[in-house]
């Protein structure tokens, strides 16, 4: 799959259903060893259930109905238990133990998987706390979730998928709930740990920015579908999708101000109101009475990117 | 001709929790001698990272908060409690929250009409009539009155609260984070319409953001809030050229927005300090790069690099070179 490396977790023809209603209809992509890969969408696109379903942890009203989700075959010689792959949340504090020391989280799976002795886990903890860029480990160590600001708690939630020697990292929204300047800060650190540790990251965000800054390839979700894939300098130079191309136009920029921001017309389906055809064409500017009846196939477009659509904006390629 | 808003030297100091049971209550000072005016169909975007004050500034400009110090004037008089209701009208003030904004239990149309028989205008068919023509401003259609918050979408919902903010005919606009809720594309229409809306109305627009790209698009203006002081203000090109090193920061911070292209990353580290404990001199020199003596000192004023643009900042020259 990847040219220049092994597939750490592919998604295949994902579906999930909610109440009845396909949510997550046929999501398929994977990640290659040591990659940033982002999933972009607009709320209600089916991103965070991506991601819920590929850690198995849908909630029992939503249930995953068909495609599988594949890891890699183990290192040989990791503990059967330690969990391959580790998710931090939006809301960093919340997604810690309220009732136990930041630093006990941290050693907790150092001991309970690895084997590690109380005082060599501890010992451990607080090297990987100082590896997350917290100044004063041994103090922080002792700390509550509450006594941290939201930007050090998303630093304490990375330290621990560290110790758990996770393979794969999913980032649900990581940085959307921070300040730029403590976001800039997260992003780096997340590139950081990605080269140093050979983590694999599964970045989920609205933010087209935060994409453009840290990731190799991209998925664009909508209603959904994925309707776009490949290199990030790719869509960005040259989306395929309408899609693709309208949430670019919105989004605002540093640069000189000429007249109003491109908008998209129309709001995103709510689920059972999705229509037959592309998720997208009723508020698509190219779409025509086949984008409704129909859904468009996967085509392959230049330059490494796939695209569902109809009347994709660069031609597709054989 | 007078701006529609002038704020005069607003300072908000709170009392923080009593150290022990015989210890003084230290002073927090949430917002420190920020003066700014807003001209009618301008709007003023006042940014910084969370905890700088600035909803704090979007309070006492709406006389919700009793300043410490300075003053507030719309249309020229001091616009302070106790006021008489058509004169509170005048400034109207729209969240992020705007479930938390509307009442779940009541019709949109309900809502709209409410404020409108509180201030007295109109008459039942009249405020109705009204409500609609309001409505359509925003973009919305007529049928919106007789569906409930729940089941409109969070941009619908933003344009509802809009709309129910223009019945009383405001002069003066507060939007505090009122499109960080939303998707970008949606966020682009409230931002298109925002600006709009000002100018066919000439109203003013205090727009509090800690998005620069959005307060780009829409202000004219913009004020840079650090713990509490105006750090810079000036018009909007200073968010692409400015003078001070946390504008520099709080800019480079974002990200490109291209791949491929770098950041100009100028690493602030650390946090906002704790306005309890704030540091001495400049506010921001613990995280500045530049900072010398002088500035762990002295708190440096807000000085007029030109007719329109101020720092406070010791070194401003020198950083310049």
């Amino acid at each position: 799959m990847h040219a220049d490396g092994e597939t750490i977790l592919a998604v295949t023809d994902l579906c999930v259903d909610v109440g009845g209603r396909r949510a997550i209809d046929g999501v398929s992509f994977s990640l290659g060893k040591g990659q940033t890969f982002c999933l972009v969408g607009e709320s209600g696109c089916g991103k965070s259930l991506t991601c819920r379903a590929i850690l198995g942890q849908l909630p029992p009203d939503i249930r995953q109905v068909g495609g599988t989700v594949t890891l890699s075959a183990a290192q040989p010689g990791r503990p059967r238990k330690a969990p391959r792959i580790a998710m931090i949340y939006q809301d960093s504090t919340a997604s810690l133990n309220p009732v136990l020391k930041v630093g006990e989280q941290i050693a907790e799976p150092l001991r309970v998987h690895f084997g590690l002795s109380e005082q060599a886990a501890q010992k451990e903890a607080m090297r990987l706390i100082d590896a997350v860029g917290i100044a004063d480990a041994k103090r922080r160590y002792h700390a509550y979730p509450h006594e941290l600001s939201g930007g050090t708690n998303q630093r304490i939630a990375i330290a621990r998928a560290l110790a758990c020697r996770a393979e794969v990292l999913l980032a649900d929204e990581p940085t959307t709930a921070l300040d730029v300047t403590v976001q800039a800060q997260i992003l780096d650190l997340l590139a950081e740990v990605q080269r140093e540790a050979g983590l694999s990251v599964l970045l989920v965000t609205h933010d087209l920015g935060v994409v453009a800054e840290i990731a190799s390839d991209m998925a664009v979700m909508y209603a959904g579908r994925i309707v776009e894939s490949g290199p990030v300098s790719r869509l960005f130079d040259a989306p395929s999708h309408p899609y693709t191309e309208a949430l670019l136009a919105c989004l605002p920029t540093l640069g000189e101000v000429e007249g109003p921001l491109a908008a998209i017309p129309g709001v995103v389906p709510p689920l059972g109101r999705r229509p037959d055809g592309c998720g997208f064409a009723p508020r698509c500017p190219r779409g025509r009475d086949i984008c409704r009846a129909e859904r468009p196939p996967l085509a392959g477009i230049a330059g490494g990117a796939l695209v569902v659509c109809h009347f994709p904006l660069t031609g597709a390629v054989q | 001709m007078t701006p529609i808003l002038q704020a005069h030297g607003l300072s908000k100091v709170y009392q923080g929790r009593r150290q022990g049971l015989f210890g003084k209550p230290p002073a927090l000072r949430a917002v420190d001698n920020v003066s700014f005016d807003i001209a009618a169909g301008e709007a003023f975007g006042l940014v910084g990272e969370s905890g700088c004050g600035k909803s704090t500034v979007g309070r006492m400009v709406s006389a919700a908060t009793q300043p410490t110090a300075g003053s507030v004037l719309v249309d020229g008089a001091p616009f302070t409690r106790p006021m008489p209701l058509a004169r509170r009208a005048e400034v109207q003030v729209v969240f992020q929250d705007t479930l938390g904004a509307l009442n779940p239990r009541l019709s949109i149309g309900r809502q709209l009409v409410e404020p409108l028989a509180i201030h007295g205008i109109g008459d039942g068919d009249g405020r109705k009539a009204m409500a609609e023509a309001k409505l359509a401003e925003v973009g919305l259609p007529a049928d919106v009155m007789e569906r409930y918050p729940h089941e409109v979408s969070g941009g619908q919902r933003q344009r509802i609260v809009l709309a129910r903010s223009l019945g009383l005919e405001p002069k003066l606009l507060i939007c505090d984070e009122a499109v960080s809720a939303l998707d970008v594309s949606v966020q682009a229409h409230i931002v298109n319409l925002l600006s709009e809306l000002k100018h066919k109305r000439q109203l003013g627009l205090l727009f509090i953001s800690h998005d620069l790209r959005v307060v780009n698009h829409l202000c004219e203006r913009v004020g840079v809030l650090y713990l509490g002081s105006m750090v810079e203000i000036g018009p909007r090109r200073i968010l692409r050229m400015p003078a001070h090193p946390y504008t520099r920061a709080l800019a480079g911070a974002l990200p490109a927005g291209r791949p491929g292209e770098r950041r100009k990353r100028i690493v602030l580290s650390g946090e906002l300090p704790s306005p309890l404990s704030p540091p001495s001199g400049c506010p921001f020199h613990p995280r500045c790069p530049h900072a010398t003596d002088i500035c762990r000192q002295v708190k440096p004023a807000l000085r007029m690099l030109d007719a329109d643009h101020g720092a406070a900042c010791h070194r401003l020259e020198e950083i310049a070179a």
